[in-house]
């Protein structure tokens, strides 16, 4: 009792976000209750995602781990100047996964997985300070995986298989800061494309030079969902020739970037497992959001991104308290790939400390269930985003931002 | 066991129901200050460009961005206030019905003519919906009253709808006076502001300027019931009814006067130049040639009358006007007198056409002349060395088409309007000083956006018009964006006045000129 009792006190003390950028690190919940590590754990079927060479470690002839979450992130934005305040609404966002695998020999284990890594729900007030860059964004992307995993020595496996994506993505914005119809409703356009497809893989490795330790190596591809002849819908457009906006098509390529992934793990008794994973996600390909519209006549939208490659630092630790719990709780240091002076707030994100914790119950020696949950610390932070454009004049949009983010999650574990 | 899923559950709840917080939020009122003033009711008096009148009419939007409106906004992170009501027109169109007849026209939008060319027209998409005769009940934190001068302010059955139809009575006023016979400053005072604004006087001078001086500067008359629509207020009557309005609303609240910018400092005023008269050189010959035939027939006349050469001379050489290549001065008509006996001359520099003018009449010879075929074959008697009838000499005279006094301000006019303009600002100030009151000098802000514009994150706004982004399609209200202006400068006054730490408005995200197409 004592010990669940510390086990919860570091749950308390550490804190953990969900990844910078548009990166949804929720991809199983006993790696997110430690900390989103994984890349070295064999645990369950989460190993789909973490490191395919995992899957043929696994005990079991089937594994299976479904899960979803509940993301509740929220952002609040003053600027002090002009006396404005806004807040989101955004809408709960429920990213999941589905992991299968089947061991065909001692050495050879086959899966699937479906999985939404990468994904952005944020609903500012509608024509709120900052509508000119974004009233609200609803990016999702599932990603679909065939594996095999293949064991080369007793200690040394690897995996990996192809992705298939199927992006959408709906985005809704003010044209610019004062354009309105006669009733004085602000004139907007909504882009929406679903059903975007591309390919990806990504491909692992694990090595266990002893029993207690592992060390995990993966890497997920970079992927461009380019959406082709997406719906542009303007609305509020006033009755002039002197604009030259109308319901049109548009072309945009959003890139979801490669991530690669280090770690290790230590089994230090029956009851202790410590893990940790180094992320460093290549956000550098995301330089710019650019718009190009079909109706040659209204001018392509060019919205500077920059983003910087960036790291993310996980730990995690487990104890089994008995046959029937299981307890984790992690930490990971999540630095933002966005720049200073790009700060724009449909991704609104800065360095982030995260906290993790969850626990499995073992209900059956075959059924388990996995909860976890996840809460973001962010700092406020004084930021703006230089790059939008008036008149060929570029005028910053400037305040505070303070984003916060809790994440309960559930999922089970099922062992054959 | 069961107590550590209890504090799971504790935990989850507590996190989930945390929304993010700043440290210094403005929603917990931590970052501003309303210092020593009390914005709690703020009441805003003035005329149109209090009300929020832009574009020619009054209307929702415009309402909703008046100065007030946006003060009453930034008065609301400094501390809590009772809100701030308006009394909101019915629609975006703009004009006025009494009792079902369209009294007042709807607002001009931006709409691209015929040639290509964007100008301002009527919007005439929908038809208005205000009624005045639909009363509205409770109290208006904005009093301000389109068309309202200084003495309308304390005048008993302004808002009397039976008095509209004679002119004695504002059909805007009409709509929320709470009484028949109540005054705009009494429904004021009746809602014990403990804060105001007091925008009052512009109409005192401009009715007379916007009707290119047709009325009369009425210097030492302080009946004002004798007094025309088009006048000027004698200043000294002015000063009086200002003293009595800033005097009672200072009794119990704190506040800001503003002055009463230059007109001429207003598109309506400067952006029809005196020297659009363009000329290619053969044109100023042809011109320079007929005026010169002008003086010397005129003092051929004069000499036939038995006037001294000389003196015929020089006083018919006032009529050899010269013509140019490039910008030339209109003519404009001024009385006829002794020194002038035709009664035109050209205009000076600084003399101001106005934006109502006709320009197609401009472009066909209005502020020139008709070069009709008798005015040449009478010239060509003149060319060819004959002398003409008094007959001939009457249609060469009578070619000449100065502008009418209604579409200009002369020089005599100007300093009328910049004299009164001058003393009613002397009344402001010495108001403001003895009453302990902020004082926003907007002729200056004004001045300022003619002269070189005032910079903000998106450009720099200025007078120009429909361009500048400061004034609106009528030329004399200002845009949202030129409302924000005035704003500003009023917080800064505040701030520097009461100590309090009032935030600013963001200038750029206030529009300008409406598009539309929808025109009448």
């Amino acid at each position: 009792m004592k010990r669940l009792f510390l086990l919860g006190l570091v749950l308390l003390a550490t804190a953990t976000t969900y990844a910078g950028g548009y990166r949804v690190s929720l991809q199983g919940q006993r790696g997110l209750a430690m900390g989103h590590t994984g890349v070295a754990v064999v645990n369950n079927a989460e190993l789909a995602f973490f490191n395919p060479a995992g899957l043929v470690f696994l005990e079991n002839k089937i594994n299976v781990a479904v899960g979803a979450s509940a993301v509740f992130s929220d952002v609040v934005w003053q600027n002090e100047e002009f006396g404005q305040t806004a807040r989101t609404d955004s809408p709960v966002g429920t990213p999941f996964y589905a992991y299968f695998s089947y061991k065909l020999s001692e050495k050879f284990s086959v899966g699937l997985a479906a999985y939404t890594p990468y994904g952005s729900s944020v609903a500012w007030e509608k024509d709120w300070a900052g509508s000119h860059l974004v009233n609200d964004i609803e990016l999702a992307a599932i990603y679909v995986q065939a594996l095999a995993s293949y064991k080369i020595t007793d200690n040394l496996s690897v995996g990996g298989g192809p992705i298939y994506v199927s992006g959408s993505v709906n985005f809704n914005r003010n044209l610019n800061r004062t354009l309105t119809d006669l009733d004085g409703d602000r004139a907007n356009v909504t882009i929406d494309a679903s059903g975007v497809s591309a390919w990806g893989w990504s491909a692992g490795a694990m090595w266990r030079p002893i029993d207690s330790l592992t060390i995990g190596v993966n890497y997920r591809s970079e992927i461009l969902v380019e959406a082709e002849s997406g719906d542009a819908d303007f609305e509020n457009i006033p009755n002039s020739p002197l604009t030259p906006f109308s319901d049109t098509q548009f072309d945009a390529t959003l890139p979801l970037p490669a991530e690669l992934t280090i770690g290790a793990s230590y089994q230090l008794n029956d009851q202790w497992l410590f893990a940790f994973d180094y992320n460093r996600t290549f956000w550098d390909v995301y330089e710019s959001l650019d718009v190009d519209w079909a109706n040659p006549n209204i001018p392509d939208s060019k919205n500077p991104r920059n983003y910087k490659d960036a790291s993310i630092y996980r730990f995690g630790l487990q104890y089994a308290a008995n046959e029937t719990f299981v307890l984790r709780a992690g930490y990971y240091f999540d630095e933002s790939p966005v720049q200073s002076g790009y700060f724009a707030p449909e991704t609104p994100r800065n360095d982030s400390n995260n906290f993790t914790g969850g626990l499995t119950v073992n209900v059956t020696d075959k059924i388990a269930i996995d909860a976890s949950f996840l809460y973001s610390r962010f700092k406020d932070i004084d930021e703006s985003y230089d790059y939008y454009q008036e008149n060929g004049q570029n005028v910053p949009f400037e305040g505070t931002y303070k984003s916060s983010a809790f994440v309960p999650g559930l999922g089970v574990t099922i062992k054959i | 066991m069961k107590n550590y899923y209890k504090y799971i559950a504790i935990l989850a709840l507590g996190v989930v129901s945390c929304e993010p917080e700043l440290e210094n939020a403005i929603e917990d009122g931590e970052v501003y200050s309303n210092g020593q003033a009390d914005f709690s009711n703020y009441v805003a008096v003035g005329n149109s460009l209090t009300a929020g009148y832009a574009d020619g009419a009054l209307y929702i939007t415009g309402q909703e961005n008046s100065y007030p409106n946006i003060l009453a906004q930034k008065f609301a992170v400094t501390q809590q206030t009772d809100g701030f009501t308006q009394p909101l027109m019915n629609d975006n169109a703009g004009g006025l019905l009494l009792g079902g007849t369209q009294i007042t026209q709807n607002r001009f939008v931006l709409a691209v003519g015929a040639n290509g060319q964007p100008r301002p027209a009527r919007y005439g998409g929908a038809a208005p919906t205000t009624d005045i005769t639909n009363k509205l009940s409770g109290s208006f934190n904005n009093m301000g009253v389109p068309g309202a001068k200084s003495y309308h302010l304390v005048a008993p059955g302004y808002g009397n709808v039976a008095g509209v139809p004679s002119g004695l009575a504002n059909p805007y006023f009409a709509r929320f006076a709470s009484a028949d016979n109540a005054t705009v400053l009494a429904d004021a005072l009746a809602q014990d502001p403990t804060f105001f604004t007091l925008w009052i006087g512009n109409n005192d001078v401009l009715g007379y300027a916007t009707s290119g001086g047709t009325g009369e500067f009425q210097l030492g008359n302080t009946d004002f019931a004798s007094y025309g629509a088009n006048d000027i207020t004698d200043p000294t009557a002015f000063s009086m009814v200002y003293g009595q309005i800033a005097g009672a609303l200072a009794q119990t609240a704190d506040g800001v006067l503003l002055t009463i910018p230059d007109v001429t400092s207003a598109p309506y005023f400067t952006t029809v130049p005196n020297n659009a008269l363009a000329l290619d050189a053969a044109t100023a010959a042809q011109l320079t040639g007929y005026f010169q035939a002008v003086a010397g027939v005129f003092a051929g006349g004069l000499m036939a009358q038995g006037v001294p050469a000389e003196q015929a001379q020089a006083l018919a050489s006032q009529y050899a006007i010269q013509f140019n290549e490039g910008p030339n001065r209109f003519l404009i008509d001024v009385p006829v007198t002794q020194a002038n006996p035709l009664g035109f001359r050209q205009m000076t520099e600084n003399e101001l056409l106005l934006l109502t003018i006709d320009q197609t009449a401009l472009a066909g010879g209005y502020g020139s002349v008709q070069l009709t075929q008798e005015v040449g074959e009478v010239l060509a008697i003149l060319q060819a060395g004959g002398s003409p009838t008094p007959e001939q000499a009457q249609i060469l005279f009578g070619a000449v088409s100065g502008i009418d006094d209604k579409d200009a301000l002369d020089s005599e006019e100007l300093q009328y309007i910049s004299q009164a303009t001058n003393l009613f600002n002397d009344a402001i100030e010495a108001n403001a000083e003895t009453l302990g009151l902020g004082l926003v000098d907007v002729n200056e802000t004004l001045s300022q956006l003619k002269d070189q514009g005032i910079p903000f994150d998106g450009g720099v706004i200025t007078s120009d018009f429909v361009t500048g982004g400061a004034f609106s399609l009528d030329g004399i209200h200002l845009t949202p964006r030129g409302y924000a202006v005035i704003a500003n400068e009023i917080i800064t006054e505040i701030n520097a006045t009461y100590g309090s730490n009032v935030p600013k408005a963001d200038v750029g995200s206030y529009g300008t000129v409406t598009l539309s197409q929808d025109v009448q």
